[in-house]
């Protein structure tokens, strides 16, 4: 049975699956809870946006509030995970990933390796990643190619409920640290998403629309712009182009992106994130070192400009990536192509 | 009229009322226009805790450097900020203190010594002990303020920074504005000692804590600390308990306080109306010398925001300005 439900409740959704599945799992994060201590209510947050509300009445002392320390408790989650159990640390918004990103690319993400392969660390770090909900430079970035950047680290970051469900469902069961982002201006958004639960493996990569003139590739919130960009670009000048969701950034899926490009021979990427270092470059020069024959034009990227996020609602409208952009870098492709 | 009970003067104590004032008028003010779907973001209001603000900036001047917070309003303004460049920055706009790119929780005004409001809790901290570094190679005798709640207390940046302090000698004053939660989270919950002098003794500073609602106690021991740090006696830490009149953001339905905790806190914990009975049953001012300092408070206000909602949407270029290069 699937029935329509947000973004928001998919991830609480699976947190409460696996929870009832597997005992190891514990949810950690400020106010996750919320009302700890507190005179009124208990669970009177549920998280600052309320993703978890509801799951302190099903599983009690397995949610953990914990004091504002991240590189404390997003540390002791990699420390348990180490030992045993599968924790679910919420860090809130990626940004402050600051204060604690020492416990997570030194520590999590080296021991498997550095162990000799001994360790296993099968801990999740959700937080809230990307611009447009006016909370300016520290509350908005993407920062997902800080994160692809690391060996040893999972990147996830789904681009709609149903998505968001089984990639997480599939990040509390996976053995390696997972950096779980989801996408603050998708919390309302709803689709069909099944009752049951289900797992939607790492490293496949979603054709979410087929199309035979040009490949665009994306992840997370700007996946819905790509489509966008691909219903309009059929209706107005009859391009048909393929929109590919990467779903996991790491591990990546070069084969689809490769046979897609392959016959499309045109390439726009587009990634919320800022563009130096990203992954719309890593994309673009993954295809162009080896899939060089089969372009009929230049690679084009679709990114936030080098800038941090403005606050202002007129700039940061300017700042994220739309779909009219994506439409001109179409453009651009078949231009080219032609005057070859 | 009678003699001074107090260490200001007449005009001193008036200063102090509207200062503290402007910052209640800027906040109730906002929390309506928030209401109405008018500003953008996240707004976190500094309404209940003013006499923590006003009682420690008496005692600083441009030299002097703050560091604030994610609640950061009543900081700017007790430190001189300009209160329509505060309105418009709320509103997004190009006349703001950041030209409209920070928003509520980066406002910041150097030349004042404002060195902005923070997303990051406890970033204030390491930043205030570089500028007291600063102040202290360049002979200045300028102090610095971080300013940090009871939650943010418990950030390893705030710690590090304390002992980092202490060990260096720096001129700075780590002030702890305990209102009883960090978001819905009590102090109680998140903090293990029961009062963070505390943690200054372990970090071996002194560190006094102070009823923040009573500008007069946040006053004394702030000038006090202030003092010696700008001889070259160290750092201190403040605690002062304050209340949240408001939730933790504008949206906030509070659903873990008290029932009728805020009417209490009101009624009895509102540091304007012990301000304001203090100096009256003292005669050094009158219930009229006030009441001229609400009219002309409330004006200023009103023109902030009407001003701010004319005012210009930033130019489209300065995304890409501010930046040493864009791409
Ligand atoms: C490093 C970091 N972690 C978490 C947050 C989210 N956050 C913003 S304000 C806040 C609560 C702060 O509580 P407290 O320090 O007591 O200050 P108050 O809001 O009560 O003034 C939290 C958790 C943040 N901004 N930065
Ligand atoms: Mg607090």
């Amino acid at each position: 049975m699937t029935r329509k439900i947000s973004f928001k409740t998919a991830i609480n959704e699976a947190l409460d699956l696996e929870m009832t599945r597997d005992p190891n799992v514990i949810l950690l994060g400020e106010d996750i809870v919320g009302g700890s201590g507190a005179p009124g209510e208990a669970d009177a947050w549920g998280g600052v946006l309320g993703v978890t509300k509801g799951l302190y009445a099903k599983h009690g002392g397995r949610l953990l509030d914990t004091p504002l320390s991240e590189s404390a408790y997003v540390g002791a989650a990699i420390g348990a995970a180490a030992c045993g159990m599968r924790p679910v640390a919420e860090l809130m918004f990626i940004d402050f990933m600051g204060v604690c990103f020492d416990q997570i690319f030194n520590q999590a993400a080296k021991f498997r390796y550095m162990f000799g392969g001994k360790a296993k660390t099968p801990v999740v770090i959700r937080a809230m990643v990307g611009a447009g909900f006016r909370a300016a430079a520290q509350h908005s970035q993407m920062l997902t190619p800080l994160f692809t950047h690391i060996p040893g680290l999972k990147v996830v970051c789904p681009s709609n409920a149903y998505e968001a469900k089984g990639l997480l469902i599939q990040a509390i069961r996976d053995d390696d640290p997972v950096i779980f982002c989801e996408h603050k201006n998708l919390y309302g958004l709803e689709c069909e998403v099944p009752e049951e639960s289900y797992a939607i493996p790492f490293g496949e990569a979603n054709i979410a629309r087929e199309g035979k003139d040009v490949t665009i590739v994306s992840y997370g919130l700007t996946v819905n712009r790509a489509l966008e960009a691909a219903e309009r670009l059929a209706r107005k000048d009859r391009v048909e182009a393929e929109v590919i969701d990467l779903r996991t950034l790491s591990p990546i899926d070069w084969d689809t992106v490769l046979e897609s490009v392959e016959s499309t021979g045109r390439l726009v990427v587009v990634d919320e994130a800022n563009p130096r270092c990203s992954l719309a470059s890593d994309v673009a020069a993954y295809v162009a070192q080896h899939a060089f024959g089969a372009l009929k034009a230049a690679p084009q990227m679709v990114t936030a400009p080098h800038t941090p996020t403005p606050f202002s609602p007129s700039l940061e409208d300017l700042y994220v990536p739309s779909t009219d952009a994506i439409v001109a870098a179409v453009g651009k492709t078949i231009a080219r192509a032609k005057a070859a | 009229m009678s003699s001074n009970p107090f260490p200001l003067s007449r005009d001193e104590l008036l200063r102090a009322y509207r200062t503290m004032r402007t910052i209640r008028d800027f906040e109730e003010r906002l929390h309506f226009e928030f209401a109405k779907g008018d500003i953008p973001g996240f707004v976190h209001l500094y309404a209940g805790e003013e006499a923590c603000a006003t009682g420690i900036m008496m005692h600083l001047t441009d030299i002097d450097r703050i560091a604030s917070t994610h609640r950061g309003h009543g900081h700017c303004i007790a430190k001189g900020v300009d209160v329509h460049e505060m309105m418009a920055e709320i509103y997004g706009k190009a006349t703001g203190s950041c030209r409209g790119k920070g928003g509520s929780m980066h406002i910041a005004d150097l030349s004042k010594g404002m060195m902005g409001a923070n997303g990051i809790l406890g970033a204030g901290a390491p930043l205030i002990c570089g500028a007291a570094l600063a102040s202290k190679f360049r002979g200045d005798h300028g102090v610095g303020v971080t300013f940090f709640g009871d939650g943010a207390a418990n950030q390893g940046t705030v710690l590090e920074s304390m002992n980092l302090a202490a060990v260096w000698n720096l001129p700075v004053l780590f002030v702890v504005e305990n209102n009883g939660y960090a978001e819905a989270t009590s102090v109680e919950y998140a903090t293990a000692v029961d009062s963070y002098v505390d943690r200054a003794s372990g970090f071996g500073m002194p560190g006094v804590t102070v009823d923040g609602t009573d500008f007069f106690a946040v006053y004394e021991a702030a000038g006090e600390i202030i003092r010696r740090a700008r001889e070259g006696g160290g750092p201190a830490l403040l605690e002062c308990s304050v209340t949240r009149f408001y939730g933790h953001f504008e949206g906030d339905a509070q659903t873990y306080k008290a029932k009728g905790e805020n009417e209490f806190n009101r009624a009895n914990r509102d540091c304007l109306k012990i301000f304001r009975a203090r100096v009256c049953d003292a005669e050094l001012a009158s219930e009229r010398d006030f009441a001229l300092i609400d009219v002309e408070v409330a004006a200023l206000i009103d023109a902030a925001v009407s001003s701010a909602k004319d005012a210009p949407l930033p130019h489209a270029r300065e995304l890409l300005t501010d930046v040493y290069v864009s791409y």
